[in-house]
C-alpha cells in the first residue's frame, strides 16, 4: 500500500521492516508529508484521466445502452420515446444482415487465428535470424499496419479489380468471362477481404513477436542446443513457451481485431452483399444519412456484450496471476 | 477510387463519408454516438441578433464543396450582391459532412439560406418546423417553374419551401453509332425493350449496362419500373411509407424486373457506375440506365458526341410522364425566414439571371427555371432538358424520396440480393420499413 510519494521522500522508511512502524507512528505525519501542492498535483493527475474516461467511455456507453431501448430521430430531446425491446427485435429478427454478420465475424476470428497470426509469427521468427536486410523486410511487412483506410482501398482495388486488376491478370482471366469477380461475387468476396485483413494483421503480429523474441534469454536457446534439441524443438519447447506473456497479448489482439474488423470491408462496399460485419452494421445505423439511433445503439450494445466475453476472461486471468 | 465512387458532386447525396469524418467518428468510438444528446443540448437555440442584420446581409451555407459547383455558387452570390448590394457570406462545408450533419446543423445556428435537395428530407425538416416557408418568394418566381417543379418544392403543409436550381434526368443512355450500325430502334414500350434486349444479346452485346457495387444505381431501375407500373403517386406513397411494401404492387415490380435481369450486366455487383460507363464507351454494352452525369466519364469528345438518351419505356400506366430527375436548390432555415435579404436571395436563384450565373460556371446540369439560357446546351443536354420540361411529375430518386435509413440500410442490401438471385422478401422489407419509419 505504499504510495509513490512515500518512496520519493528522502525521509521515508527505507526498509520493509521499518515500514509497519512508520505507518503506525506517522498517521498524522503522513498527511503532512503530502503538501498542498502534492495533493493538487495528485488530484489533477488522477482526476483528469478519470474525467476523460468518464466523459468519453463510460457516459457514452451508458447513454448508448439507454438509447438502445428508445426511438429517436436525433432532433430534439423531447422526441426520444421508449421503444422497449423493439430495436433488439429488429436487430435479431427483422434485419437480414445480422446473422450473416455474426457468422462473418466468427469466420474472421478463425481465419485470423489460423492463418494470419501464425503467419505473423513465422515472419517474426524468420526475420529474427541474422539475415541481411532484416530491418528492410520488417518495415515492408509493417507498412500495411500504418496505411490509411483510403490507401488500403486503392491498393486492393488495383489488386482485385475484375477486368483490369492484377490478380485476374496473373490468373490470365482478366477481361474474359471467366474473370473472378473478387468484390462482387458474394461467395468469394469475404475471402478476398480476409486476405486483405491478413496482410495488415500479420505485420502487426510480427512486430509484437519480434519484440517478444528479443526478450527471450539467449542462454535458454544455448542450453537447449547443448542438450541436443534441433531448431524446431528449441522453438516449440523452449522459445514459444517463454513468450507466454506476449502470446496472451496476441490472443487478445486477434480476438479484438476480429470483432472490430471494419476498414477493409467498408472500403469494398460498405459491408453489404456477402461482407456483412457487426461493426459495419453499427456504423451504417449510427452515422451518416441512414442514421437510426435506437437501432444503431442496439447493434453497438450487442457488439459490446460480445466483446465483454474475451475481455473479462483476459482480465480475470491477469488479475488471478497477480495475486500469486 | 473506391472511397469516392459516389455520384459526382453535383448530384451527390450519398451517405458515404470521407476518411476524416470516419476517423473522427471512430475516435469517439461506436458508442460515442450516444453523446449526440449532449451535442444537441449544447447547440440548441439559434443565436440571437440574426434579425438585426436583416436586409443588408445574409449567410449562405453551401454543401457544394467541389471546385466547379463552389465557383458556380460564388458566381450566383456575386451577381446577387452586384444587383442588390446585399452582402452574402458563404460558408462552404464538404458535401458529405454537410449531408450527414444536417440535423445538428438545422438545430444549431444554421445559415439563413443553404443548399439542399427536394424530396423526403426537405419535407421532413419542413414538417419539423426547421425551415421557413417561402410562399412570398414563389409568388415572385412561380411563373418561372413548371407544375412538376412546383410539386417537388412543396412541403407537407402545402406551403412552398424550396427554390430549384438545377437537375438532371435519369434514363437510358446509348452510343448512337452502335445503334445505327445494328439498326436498333428506340423502344417505347416494355415489350419492345425486351425484344431489343434479346436482339442485342444475340449480337454479342451486354444489352443493359448495370452496376451496383455501391448499391444505389439499382434504385433507378426499381423506381422506373415502379412508376411505370403503379404510377408516380404510388412511388411517393411507398417511399413515404403510406403504402405497405408487403403487397402485390411491390412484388409485381420485382417480377417485372426479373424479365430484364438476364439482359443486365451479370457482373453488376462488382462494378461502379464508372466501370459501366467505360464498358459502354468501349461499345461492349448497348445501353445504360443512369443519370445524365454518366457523360462526365467521357472526356473524348468523339464519344461524348456519340451519346444519346431516351426515357424509360412505358409499361402499364401514365405512359412516360414521370421522370426521375433529382433537383438541387436552396432552402431557407427557420432563422433565415426573418431575413428579407435571404428571401430576396432565394427569389434571385429562381430567376433566369440567377440560374444563368450558376450554369455559366457549371454547365453539366440543367437549369430549372424557364427562360434560362439554353443556347450553349449540347443537343444531348437539350434533349434531357426537354424531357424534364415535358414531364408531368418528377421523382427525386429513391434515396431522396424515401427515409434515408430505408434507402441505405434496407433497400441497398435488398436490391443487391435481388440482383444476385432474383428473390426479394417483401414481407421483411415491410417489417424493416415499419421499424425505421416509426423511429422518425
Amino acid at each position: 500500500m505504499s504510495t509513490p510519494t512515500e518512496l520519493s521522500e528522502p525521509a521515508a522508511p527505507g526498509t520493509r521492516g521499518s515500514h509497519k512502524t512508520a505507518v503506525r507512528q506517522a498517521k498524522p505525519g503522513r498527511v503532512k508529508r503530502l503538501s498542498k501542492r502534492d495533493k493538487v498535483v495528485l488530484g489533477i493527475m488522477v482526476g483528469i484521466p478519470t474525467l476523460i474516461q468518464l466523459a468519453f467511455v463510460w457516459i457514452p456507453t451508458l447513454l448508448s445502452v439507454l438509447l438502445s431501448f428508445a426511438r429517436w430521430n436525433g432532433l430534439s430531446l423531447s422526441d426520444i420515446r421508449a421503444a422497449g425491446m423493439a430495436n433488439y427485435t429488429y436487430a435479431f429478427t427483422d434485419n437480414p444482415a445480422f446473422w450473416p454478420a455474426v457468422q462473418h465475424n466468427i469466420l474472421w476470428l478463425l481465419f485470423l487465428a489460423v492463418v494470419a497470426t501464425p503467419l505473423g509469427l513465422l515472419l517474426a521468427v524468420l526475420l529474427d535470424q541474422q539475415i541481411r536486410g532484416s530491418k528492410i523486410y520488417q518495415s515492408i511487412f509493417f507498412v500495411p499496419v500504418m496505411l490509411s483506410l483510403a490507401l488500403v482501398g486503392i491498393i486492393w482495388q488495383l489488386f482485385y479489380q475484375k477486368d483490369n486488376g492484377l490478380l485476374n491478370f496473373l490468373l490470365g482471366t482478366a477481361g474474359t468471362p471467366q474473370a473472378v469477380d473478387w468484390f462482387g461475387n458474394s461467395s468469394v468476396n469475404i475471402w478476398a477481404a480476409l486476405i486483405a485483413a491478413t496482410w495488415r494483421h500479420a505485420g502487426y503480429v510480427m512486430i509484437l513477436y519480434l519484440a517478444g523474441l528479443k526478450g527471450v534469454d539467449a542462454s535458454l536457446k544455448e542450453a537447449a542446443s547443448l542438450d541436443g534439441a534441433n531448431a524446431t524443438q528449441t522453438f516449440f519447447r523452449i522459445v514459444f513457451p517463454a513468450m507466454a506473456p506476449i502470446n496472451i497479448v496476441i490472443v487478445v489482439i486477434t480476438i479484438i481485431e476480429s470483432l472490430r474488423a471494419f476498414d477493409v470491408v467498408w472500403v469494398i462496399n460498405k459491408g453489404t452483399n456477402g461482407l456483412e460485419l457487426i461493426s459495419a452494421l453499427v456504423i451504417t445505423y449510427l452515422i451518416g444519412e441512414g442514421q437510426s439511433i435506437g437501432i444503431g445503439s442496439a447493434f453497438a450494445v450487442i457488439l459490446l456484450v460480445i466483446s465483454l466475453v474475451p475481455i473479462t476472461i483476459y482480465l480475470s486471468r491477469t488479475f488471478r496471476k497477480e495475486k500469486f | 477510387m473506391s472511397i469516392n465512387e459516389d455520384r459526382p458532386a453535383s448530384g451527390n447525396i450519398r451517405p458515404g463519408f470521407d476518411r476524416r469524418t470516419l476517423l473522427k467518428t471512430l475516435g469517439v468510438g461506436a458508442v460515442g454516438a450516444a453523446a449526440i444528446p449532449l451535442l444537441a443540448a449544447c447547440t440548441g437555440g439559434s443565436g440571437p441578433g440574426a434579425s438585426a442584420a436583416a436586409s443588408t446581409s445574409l449567410t449562405f451555407g453551401s454543401g457544394s464543396s467541389d471546385d466547379v459547383p463552389k465557383a458556380a455558387y460564388k458566381a450566383v452570390t456575386d451577381a446577387f450582391t452586384a444587383k442588390t448590394k446585399i452582402k452574402v457570406t458563404t460558408n462552404v462545408v464538404p458535401h458529405n459532412d454537410f449531408q450527414n450533419k444536417i440535423s445538428t446543423y438545422l438545430q444549431g445556428s444554421p445559415d439563413d439560406a443553404f443548399t439542399w435537395f427536394a424530396g423526403y428530407r426537405m419535407r421532413y425538416y419542413a414538417g419539423k418546423g426547421l425551415l421557413a416557408p417561402i410562399d412570398d418568394v414563389w409568388e415572385k418566381v412561380g411563373a418561372n417553374y413548371s407544375d412538376a417543379m412546383k410539386k417537388a418544392s412543396t412541403g407537407p403543409d402545402g406551403k412552398m419551401y424550396f427554390v430549384p436550381n438545377y437537375n438532371y434526368p435519369w434514363g437510358f443512355f446509348y452510343r448512337k453509332s452502335v445503334w445505327a450500325e445494328k439498326g436498333y430502334a428506340i423502344p417505347t414500350t416494355f415489350d419492345e425493350l425486351k425484344t431489343l434486349c434479346a436482339k442485342m444479346k444475340s449480337d454479342g452485346l451486354i444489352p443493359i449496362e448495370f452496376t451496383d457495387k455501391d448499391g444505389w444505381p439499382a434504385m433507378g431501375t426499381f423506381d422506373y419500373i415502379n412508376m411505370r407500373l403503379n404510377g408516380y403517386q404510388f412511388h411517393m406513397d411507398l417511399t413515404a411509407h403510406k403504402e405497405s411494401w408487403d403487397q402485390k404492387k411491390v412484388s409485381d415490380v420485382f417480377d417485372t424486373w426479373k424479365a430484364l435481369l438476364p439482359y443486365q450486366n451479370p457482373g453488376a455487383l462488382g462494378m461502379t457506375w464508372q466501370d459501366g460507363a467505360i464498358n459502354m464507351g468501349k461499345k461492349k454494352s448497348g445501353m445504360f440506365l443512369l443519370g445524365s452525369f454518366v457523360t462526365q466519364q467521357y472526356t473524348d469528345k468523339a464519344i461524348l458526341d456519340d451519346i444519346d438518351f431516351f426515357p424509360f419505356p412505358e409499361i402499364a400506366m401514365e405512359g412516360r410522364d414521370a421522370v426521375e430527375a433529382p433537383i438541387d436548390g436552396l432552402l431557407l432555415s427557420k432563422k433565415g425566414g426573418n431575413n428579407q435579404g435571404a428571401r430576396d436571395f432565394l427569389a434571385f436563384m429562381g430567376t433566369p439571371a440567377g440560374q444563368d450565373a450558376y450554369a455559366k460556371v457549371d454547365p453539366s446540369n440543367i437549369a430549372t427555371a424557364k427562360g434560362a439560357d439554353t443556347s450553349t446546351f449540347s443537343p444531348l443536354t437539350k434533349k434531357c432538358a426537354e424531357t424534364i420540361a415535358n414531364a408531368k411529375s418528377i421523382s427525386q430518386f429513391f434515396d431522396r424520396d424515401a427515409l434515408p435509413a430505408m434507402a441505405n440500410n434496407v433497400m441497398i442490401p435488398a436490391l443487391q440480393g435481388f440482383i444476385k438471385d432474383g428473390t426479394v422478401d417483401v414481407k421483411n422489407l415491410e417489417s424493416q420499413a415499419k421499424a425505421l419509419y416509426a423511429a422518425q
